[in-house]
């Protein structure tokens, strides 16, 4: 399975998907599906990084697998368990059933693929058809999950005790997100290509809250723009990112707010900034406040 | 693909500057595997060497594996795939003072020196300066690059007696360049276009020293390419800013480190709480365990555990906030703040030579920024005579507070220990120790600094173990170490 011929190609069919890169992104992507290795994305809560492989997914015709993490998520809850209590159940039938032998169930019907319930993991290495493996949030994560990681990463294989060693039929895109709560194992960072996503230039994010926001006319979105690249310049606890500047084009447009004054900016505020500090501080350095 | 001028030193060749490139970042303390390096050069047959940017995103997506460590990659990277050699195509207008090719002889020196007036004349610095102005006032960026080399070529060149030995001065070139006298045109052009002064201002002040970053960049750029990239990567590769000493650090650090503060501080807080949830396993909660044991007909498949209690601490923070530590001590306090949820109870206090409590200027969910300015102001609470006295400090402390300690109180102090030769209170110091739990001291400068002249380290850390802190990765590992 070729992913995206060239980055261009990456570009140009992310784009028809509704996602919107630069130049690095693009290169990188690519390379992820070309060099067949997973892709790490890190950076701020609202930039598109899950996004980004819902894109790759849209763009390519694939299929999405997403594991979602969590702190505490376990080996049963990621890659594979058995079905104890259908094992359990067989195992009673061929006891009241005289004419089986215990032993035979024990080692050669039990342990199939009948019994087997797969979870994410598991699922897109055996998938045949092409599949984007998104781990979401793997910082969430304890340290001991990471290992478990390493040999899907690195060899697209899972080794099921009772089975053998799975191998992947094709090798699936994998997008691991985090937003560095923290610092991942050098282990998992050497199996994966490393992209940051930041918050994008003036430009390309009028392009994307156009795109996303087709009723929002040029003069306001660009006032937009101006307004949360202002923001982020100030020192904030959460600074604003491209969902944040969605919503709140959504919120202009739904307020039929035509022209972002200082009151509208005010009056709106909350819709991009998350915390009452973050808001005074930008109403006194913006001199928001009619005087 | 850049074109490398051919130098003794280093051979020409792909294969070799890229394993030079991956020498000098390991150097730079990245740490870059083989296994990496390799990645990078498949990746860079897939989509050749064709861009510069393209070569840069493909060399830090398989190298650079922490976003703090990108900055260093840029300025490794910018060293040893320069962006132009020389002046560059497009200059030739521009006579070079210094050429290469040719042998330098004392008769050429002079004809380079006529050739630099006429070239670096105050007509060609007022024309330069006016075409700088434009190109700021516009924001035009490709313009501003070219400007930027050709500012460096004509006003920051240092002509030397030989080949090799002529030289670069960024700071030369600002110097005649004055970016700051067109600082007020600038500005007056952008209110024409609509925005307001002060937006104007600051606007303008960063579009000078995003210029000024060029122009350097681009006289580390020329030094590299004639005296060999590993020489000015030992120079001028800072470290990356959360290995950065809080004593060295310059003004524009100091906001880094402020605005990393924040993001830092909750990072540790989840790392603190994962880890509390992982310890959480307590004693056997019987009853539990039982009932749940009903479902597998009396076996007890899981077991259930009581909570543990957390246990805190309650934390008093005594801090020098004299001119040289000050910044360190409203760092570790704002960290300390930000943890407060992890403490039962926090207090602060800073001293130069009495003790003033500054538990007042943290309250939940306040202004980082605000903060900071209020704790400096108050800084002249603190002072009687405005030299640190660690003594008198010490036994004010006792005197006034000693109803802060007890014995669940942690004991944090911070300073440089340096007293100005006066009495160090060591009894008094004593005495407050032996009302607390625990205490530290933490101390900023560098190990091997310690009891060089008026720092009585040693005296105090034979009282309070002594703490060497000096960046913030180490202020993080430690108070997640107290905590």
């Amino acid at each position: 399975m070729t992913w995206f011929s060239s980055p261009t190609d990456a570009t140009r069919r992310l784009a028809d998907v509704g996602y919107l890169t630069d130049d690095a992104t693009a290169t990188i992507g690519y390379l992820a599906g070309a060099l067949g290795k997973p892709l790490l994305i890190e950076g701020p809560a609202g930039v598109g990084k899950t996004e980004l492989a819902k894109a790759v997914t849209a763009a390519c015709g694939a299929d999405l697998v997403r594991l979602q993490c969590y702190e505490g998520l376990d080996e049963a809850r990621a890659l594979y368990e058995w079905n104890y209590k259908k094992q359990l159940l067989r195992i009673q039938a061929a006891a009241s059933d005289d004419s089986t032998d215990i032993g035979n169930v024990w080692d050669d019907e039990i342990f199939t693929e009948e019994f087997l319930l797969t979870r994410p993991l598991l699922t897109a290495i055996r998938r045949t058809e092409p599949t984007v493996l998104l781990v979401d949030e793997v910082d969430k994560t304890d340290v001991e999950f990471e290992g478990l990681l390493l040999e899907i990463l690195s060899d697209f294989q899972v080794t099921i005790p009772e089975l053998g060693t799975i191998a992947a039929a094709a090798r699936p895109f994998v997008v691991l997100t985090s937003n560095a709560t923290r610092e991942l194992s050098e282990a998992l960072k050497r199996r994966c290509l490393y992209l940051h996503l930041d918050y994008p230039e003036a430009d390309r994010e009028r392009e994307i809250i156009t795109s996303k926001v087709p009723d929002l006319d040029q003069r306001l979105a660009t006032q937009l723009v101006d307004v949360v690249a202002r923001l982020r310049e100030l020192e904030l606890k959460k600074a604003p990112s491209i969902a944040e500047s969605i919503d709140w084009a959504r919120t202009l447009i739904a307020l039929e707010i035509r022209d972002l004054d200082n009151d509208a900016i005010t009056s709106t505020l909350g819709a991009v900034l998350k915390h009452a500090s973050d808001a005074e501080r930008a109403i006194r350095e913006l001199r928001l406040r009619t005087r | 693909m850049p074109r490398f001028r051919s130098r003794p030193p280093v051979p020409p060749g792909l294969l070799d500057r890229h394993l030079e490139f991956l020498a000098a970042l390991r150097k730079a303390g990245l740490s870059v595997s083989l296994a990496e390096g390799l990645d990078a050069v498949a990746g860079l047959g897939r989509v050749g060497w064709g861009e510069r940017e393209t070569v840069r995103a493909v060399y830090a997506a398989t190298l650079v594996k922490r976003h703090d460590h990108r900055t260093t990659f840029d300025t490794v990277f910018d060293l040893w795939f320069p962006a132009l050699v020389g002046d560059g195509v497009g200059d030739e207008g521009l006579d070079h003072p210094d050429h290469l090719d040719h042998g330098p002889d004392r008769i050429d020196l002079d004809q380079q020196a006529l050739h630099r007036r006429r070239q670096d004349g105050p007509e060609a610095l007022a024309e330069y300066q006016s075409r700088l102005e434009a190109a700021l006032a516009a924001a035009d960026d490709p313009e501003l690059g070219r400007l930027a080399v050709e500012g460096t070529a004509r006003f920051g060149a240092m002509p030397g007696r030989g080949e090799g030995m002529s030289s670069w001065s960024a700071h030369q070139a600002m110097n005649r360049i004055r970016p700051g006298e067109l600082a007020d045109r600038i500005a007056a052009a952008l209110v024409a276009a609509g925005e307001d002064t002060e937006r104007a201002e600051t606007l303008t002040a960063s579009r000078i020293a995003d210029f000024t970053r060029r122009v350097e960049d681009d006289a580390r750029r020329r030094i590299a390419e004639q005296k060999g990239p590993e020489h000015v990567a030992d120079v001028t590769v800072r470290p990356s800013i959360d290995r950065l000493d809080f004593l060295a650090a310059r003004r524009t650090d100091l906001d880094e480190m402020r605005r990393l503060l924040y993001p830092l501080s909750r990072r540790l807080a989840t790392r603190l709480a994962q880890e509390q949830h992982a310890r959480r396993r307590g004693p056997l909660d019987f009853r539990r365990t039982v009932r749940a044991s009903l479902s597998t007909g009396g076996v007890p498949l899981t077991t259930h555990h009581r909570p543990r209690r957390p246990h805190r601490t309650e934390l008093v923070v005594l801090c020098d906030v004299s001119g040289s530590v000050a910044h360190f001590a409203s760092f570790t306090l704002l960290l300390v703040h930000a943890l407060r949820e992890q403490f039962s109870k926090v207090r602060a206090f800073t001293f130069i030579d009495h003790v003033h409590e500054v538990t007042d200027h943290f309250r939940p969910g306040r202004d980082i920024v605000e903060t900071m300015e209020e704790l400096s102001a108050s800084t002249a609470h603190a002072a009687l005579w405005g030299r640190t006295n660690y003594g008198r400090a010490f036994t004010k402390f006792a005197e006034l507070h000693a109803d802060a300690l007890g014995p669940r109180t942690s004991l944090l102090i911070l300073g440089d220990a340096r007293s100005n030769w006066s009495d160090l209170g060591l009894d008094a110091l004593t005495t407050i120790k032996a009302q607390t739990r625990h205490a530290w001291w933490l101390n900023p400068e560098a190990r091997r600094n310690w009891d060089t002249g008026d720092s009585a380290a040693t005296a105090y850390g034979e009282v309070v173990p002594m703490v060497e802190c000096r960046n913030l990765t180490q202020l993080t590992d430690f108070v997640h170490d107290i905590v």
